[in-house]
Formats: C-alpha cells, structure tokens, sequence
C-alpha cells in the first residue's frame, strides 16, 4: 500500500519537506528576513547593520547637543549667539545640505537605473554642494575666531565648536568617502558590493543632514533669541 | 560569497534602496522632489518664525521643535525610507530606541542641570551674605 508513503516526505539533501521556516500558503521567497522565507537579504542586512551604527552616531550627536542646551546661556559676558551667528550665512549652509541630500537621493535613482554617468554627476554635485557648505562654515568659524570668539573664549562657545565641528568633520569624512565611492563605481561598476557601499553612503549623508536640522533649529534660531 | 555571484532580487527593501521590485526612475524622483519640497517649505517656516511677530514670543521656540521635528519626519520617509514596510520593522524599532536614549540624554541634561541651577545660590547674593556676616 502506499498510504504510508503519501505522509512520508522524501528527503533529499538541501531539500525542505516539511517546508519549515515556511508559512501556510505561502509562495516561496517572498517573505525573506521575517522568521518564515529565509534569512534576509544581505542588502537588508547591512542596511540595518549600517543605521544601528548611525543611530549609535546620533546618540554621540545628542551628548554634543545636551552640552550645547546646558551652556547655551553660559557666555561668560563674552558674545552672545545673537552678537555672533550670521542668519544670511547660516540659511545658506542650511540650502545647500538639503540640496545634497536630494541630489545624492539622485545618485541613488541613477544607480537604481545602472547609469553610470548619471550616477557620477549627481555624485559629483553631491560633493561639491557639501564642499560649499564646508567652505561656509569654515569662513564662518575664522570670522568668529579672529573675532576673539573662539572655543576658549566661554562654556557657551566651547560647546558651540564642539557640535557644530563635529559635525563639519563628520561632512569631511562624509566627502572622503563620496570620492571613494565615485572612483570604486568607475572603476568597479555596479557590482553587488558597490551597491551595498552605495546605500551605506546615501543613508550616511541623509543622516547628515537631519542632524543638520536640530543643529540649525537649536544652535542657531533658538540660540538667536536667548 | 554566494551572495555576489547571485543576481540582485528585487524583493527586499532597506532604507534608502530605491531597487524594489517594480521600481521606476520617474516614481523615485517623483518621491525623492515630493520630500525636497516639504523639507524646503518647512526650513523656510522655521527661519520665517524667527523673524516674524506673528507668534508669541515664549511660543517660538517651541515652534521651531516642532518644524524640525516635523522636518526630520519627512527626511525620514522620504530620503531615508524608513516606512512601514514588514522588511523596515528592524529599522523603525532601532530608530524608535535610538529616539528614546536621545530624549533622554538631552531631556535629561536639561531637567538636572535646570533644577542645579535653580539650587545654587547665584555668586552675587553670596558675597552679600558674606558682607552681612562680617558686620
């Protein structure tokens, strides 16, 4: 008879009979990453890894801003935020990373197409936006330093160069890596592991960029009316 | 690795893919210009905030929260692609801890350093006691 062999399940290596990690009806594959289609993909899983390391990145960032919160009054009779920060300079730092940002979301829909030209030029207007918005701020910081108004000068100043440097050089590093990327897609071409770097890159600059936006509202429009 | 060999398979979504299956260029400006367009307006609220007198003065900093706030929810969605997607539940609960610990540690600060504050006596009135005591 062969009623037995109609529950018994053949077993071949590499096979899964019982379809487990498997929902009912469900059609394989589609569901990878969620406890029933398989592990995840590993574009899911270094997206994921890269945020953690970007939240862990934000969490540094709040102690910078907790600092700032604290002494933003502590000015010691020296200047005050209103005596220094230059509203016209700070709105234009402010155009060009969100500018970037969307220009490298760009690089990411060209990527999506595999246009390596397209790619490349809104890589390379990414880039050049940030560079401008380095340029700014580093005019800015000499202005307010050959001012007398440097990190030495107050609490309130300490913690102003403190946030708002770090998160210029974490734009420098941001460019280095930008460059990095333009030459190994170039060279390498949209090979899987140049995707993955790609995104790690894209959600590195937006990330940037939100910081930017509790930067300008706390430090500079707030800051302002203290 | 396998991995490499294999061709990409549009079925998953990670923030900031713009990959997934049935993914056209002219829908992914589209979103990627919807979120511009939000983030400039919303920059520009904050900044008119500051200069206009429409708002009540000890109100505008509480205002420019929750611009930014708002501002960083569409820099979430719109350029990070963080959304409800069942392969982003990892991400939104990682970001929703991440948002915890910040509050904290800005909340925080601020809570305990307003109430030292408010404990110590200020260096004036000090040396004022210190007058009273010497005669």
């Amino acid at each position: 008879m062969s009623t037995v062999d109609a529950f018994t399940p053949t077993f071949r290596p590499g096979s899964d009979p019982y379809r487990l990690g498997h929902g009912p009806g469900e059609v394989h594959g589609l569901a990878r990453g969620r406890g029933e289609g398989g592990p995840a993909s590993k574009r899911v899983i270094v997206g994921y890894g890269f945020w953690i390391f970007l939240l862990s990145d934000i969490v540094m960032f709040s102690a910078f801003f907790a600092a700032h919160a604290v002494l933003q009054t502590a000015t010691a009779g020296g200047p005050t935020g209103r005596d220094l920060f230059d509203p016209t300079s700070v709105a234009l730092e402010t155009a060009c990373l969100l500018a970037s940002s969307f220009t490298c979301g760009m690089s990411a829909v060209a990527t999506g197409a595999r246009s390596q030209l397209w790619t490349q030029v809104f890589l390379a207007v990414t880039g050049l936006l940030g560079a401008a918005f380095l340029a700014l701020e580093a005019h800015d910081f000499a202005g307010m330093v050959a001012a007398g108004a440097g990190p030495q000068r107050s609490a309130f100043l300490s913690s102003f160069f403190a946030l708002v440097g770090c998160h210029g050089l974490h734009v420098t590093a941001g460019l280095l890596w930008l460059g990095t990327m333009m030459a190994q897609v170039f060279v390498k071409g949209f090979r899987p592991a140049i995707l993955r770097r790609l995104l790690c890159f894209n959600l590195f600059w937006h990330v940037l960029d939100i910081i930017w936006i509790a930067l300008f509202t706390m430090v500079y429009l707030i800051g302002e009316g203290r | 690795m396998t991995d490499e060999s294999q061709p990409y398979e549009g079925d998953d979504i990670a923030p900031g893919v713009t990959e997934a299956a049935g993914y056209s260029v002219r829908e992914g400006i589209q979103s990627y210009a919807i979120g511009l367009v939000l983030a400039a307006l919303l920059t520009a609220a904050s900044f008119y905030t500051v200069r206009t007198s429409l708002i009540w003065g000890p109100g505008i900093p509480i205002m420019l929260v929750m611009l930014a706030v708002a501002q960083m929810g569409v820099h979430l969605v719109f350029f990070l692609h963080i959304t409800s997607d069942p392969d982003n539940t990892n991400n939104a609960l990682a970001l929703a801890f991440g948002v915890l610990i910040v509050l904290l540690v800005i909340g925080g600060s601020l809570w305990i350093m307003a109430n030292l504050n408010d404990r110590v006596m200020p260096a004036g009135e000090i040396q004022q006691r210190m007058m009273q005591m010497q005669r």
